[in-house]
């Protein structure tokens, strides 16, 4: 069942601008689809048609199967978490308080709040001892987009909608809030509409990704799919030169592991032992990877090692190998590159 | 009426000040009755121009056009000279402590009203869009976020008003409203210098304390909203330049 469906759905602003046209996709349960595309692709118009910011001209959209313009706007916002890349925090209410915000609109009792502060204060690694009595100005920028995002999360929403959430955010302190929201995202089971320019982020990000190109929707895919086979030159371009490096980092180590072949790979196995790294080929160190990894990180170690192995290891169960040759086949396989 | 105490014929420079002391002394408890009858007038302005100037402040944010005429008219009044804004209400209201009231309560529309719709209107335009996207209704928005992010603002604009008012009430005596501007007005009739300065200087005393109870609530409301970058208030300024 899809939690939210766009169906024909058309919008044009008053003035005569045509934001979106005839736009159809559907987003299941539990998953995270990525709007990329140019800024006024209309990508942000799309997500607040869900909580009705904006209402559609033309077409339908349902949030877990009911048409939204029949459903209350106030309600619906208030069932829907909302993040948006200027954070828009409550300055004058404390970081506890601002979290507090839709717990309190829906009437929750006070202990029940309380709780749910404190909890989705731990959740996002800002102790409620330290944290829950400050207010936001006293923050900085990452500490107050996570704030923004417990605030989005705090009445255990169905929907979670973000528009470009870590845009404003210096590079490495977004890497490191989209590294754990990821975490966050396996925990709470959410379905998520997450509004971004990058691709980057994008395929990062997302379990589906959504192409925009000025008001159109133009590819509609999983990320791998689309890296292997863009259907346009404008997804082309968008995605960028590096395509093949991008499918890498999508690609996990699970999918493209192997048993061990011969006896340079039972040596490499072997010398894991108890230990935590294996020896490499040059005589150093080599760190295993482990089943979720990415395969660009494990060619980037394979690379460093000079070697053309590296052994995968779950929990202390070695599962095999990944080697450069299985890396380059599973490039291969997609085709069309 | 409080008798008064003359100051003596023989009035050398020198002994001005010697005088005005004696005066204050000798005069201070009809100094005291018409202090408390000027604190009366202007606390009874007050109390009726901050919810009716902060209520138009709010409602002409509805609407920009009428904010526009609003914000105008407020400014109009405040060029009206008083006496000629007595003269004016006189025949509505009688004389005495009426007229006077009702002066007072439109001279300090400006001040409120300005504030408060600005105070209003600069709130951050992301706070707000965020409390829509989460689900807040529009009085929600104001009561939850424009009004207490405004309230520092608002007292701002309050502060400005009552001093204002306190200056203007002393003209009120002049159509019968009593006040410190009774002395005022009968100094000048007497040629008595010393009840003129003396009654100035309580006037001017009672204004700056005024200044400074509404200078503590302003600053009260902007820690409780969480700023930092507070202006000092004037005792520790002047303490820290006595110390440095």
């Amino acid at each position: 069942m899809s939690m939210i469906a766009f169906d024909e759905v058309t919008k044009v602003y008053d003035d005569g601008t045509v934001a979106i046209e005839d736009i159809s996709f559907e987003v299941e349960e539990g998953t995270t689809t990525v709007l990329v595309g140019p800024s006024g692709c209309g990508k942000t118009t799309t997500m607040t048609l869900v909580n009705r910011l904006e209402e559609p001209t033309s077409g339908t959209v349902s949030y877990d199967g009911t048409d939204v313009t029949d459903l209350d706007p106030i309600e619906l916002r208030r069932n829907i978490g909302y993040v948006i890349q200027e954070i828009g925090l409550f300055d004058h209410m404390t970081v506890g308080e601002n979290v507090a915000t839709v717990p309190d609109l829906k009437g929750w009792d006070d202990e029940r709040i309380e709780a749910r502060v404190d909890e989705l204060l731990e959740l996002m690694d800002l102790p409620p001892a330290t944290y829950r009595e400050q207010y936001p100005t006293a923050l900085s920028g990452g500490q107050r987009q996570r704030v923004g995002v417990a605030r989005a999360l705090a009445a255990d929403p169905d929907v979670l909608l973000m528009d470009e959430p870590f845009g404003a955010l210096d590079p490495i302190t977004r890497e490191n809030l989209q590294d754990e929201f990821l975490d966050i995202q396996d925990q709470i089971n959410t379905t998520i509409l997450f509004v971004t320019h990058s691709v980057e982020e994008a395929l990062k990000m997302g379990d589906k990704i959504a192409i925009f190109d000025v008001g159109e929707l133009v590819q509609y895919d999983t990320p791998r799919n689309i890296l292997d086979d863009p259907k346009s030159g404008f997804v082309e371009d968008f995605i960028g030169a590096d395509r093949t490096l991008k499918k890498l980092q999508v690609t996990q180590v699970e999918d493209i592991v192997t048993a061990p072949e011969g006896p340079a790979h039972e040596d490499l196995v072997a010398s894991i032992g108890n230990g935590q790294t294996a020896a490499a080929a040059d005589g150093g160190d080599l760190v295993p990877v482990g089943p979720t990894d990415s395969a660009q990180v494990a060619l980037s170690r394979i690379i460093q090692a000079q070697t053309d192995a590296i052994p995968v290891v779950d929990d202390g169960d070695v599962l095999g190998v990944v080697t450069e040759s299985s890396i380059r086949a599973h490039r291969d396989r997609g085709g069309s590159t | 009426m409080p008798a008064i105490h003359t100051v003596p014929a023989t009035v050398s420079i020198p002994l001005l000040v010697g005088d005005f002391v004696r005066f204050a002394v000798d005069n201070s408890a009809s100094l005291g009755e018409l202090l408390a009858q000027h604190i009366n007038i202007v606390v009874q302005s007050i109390l009726v121009a901050v919810p009716l100037g902060v209520t138009l402040g709010v409602l002409i944010t509805f609407n920009d056009s009428a904010a526009t005429a609003v914000l105008w008219l407020t400014g109009v009044i405040m060029t009206v000279p008083s006496i000629a804004l007595f003269g004016l209400l006189i025949p509505y209201f009688g004389i005495g402590k009426p007229p006077v009231i009702v002066a007072l309560i439109l001279y300090s529309q400006l001040p409120v009203v300005r504030n408060t719709y600005i105070g209003l209107t600069q709130v951050d335009e992301a706070a707000i869009a965020a409390g829509r996207g989460l689900g807040m209704t529009r009085f929600q928005r104001l009561w939850r976020v424009r009004i207490p992010k405004a309230l520092p603002v608002i007292m701002a604009g309050v502060r400005n008003a009552v001093i204002v008012l306190i200056g203007i009430a002393a003209i009120g005596a002049f159509i019968g409203a009593g006040g410190l501007g009774d002395y005022i007005f009968r100094g000048i009739t007497d040629a008595n210098t010393a009840m003129i300065v003396v009654t100035t200087v309580v006037l001017s005393i009672l204004a700056l304390a005024f200044d400074y109870v509404f200078a503590v609530m302003e600053q009260t409301f902007r820690l409780r909203n969480g700023e930092d970058d507070l202006e000092e208030l004037l005792p520790i300024r002047l303490a820290r330049r006595v110390a440095g």
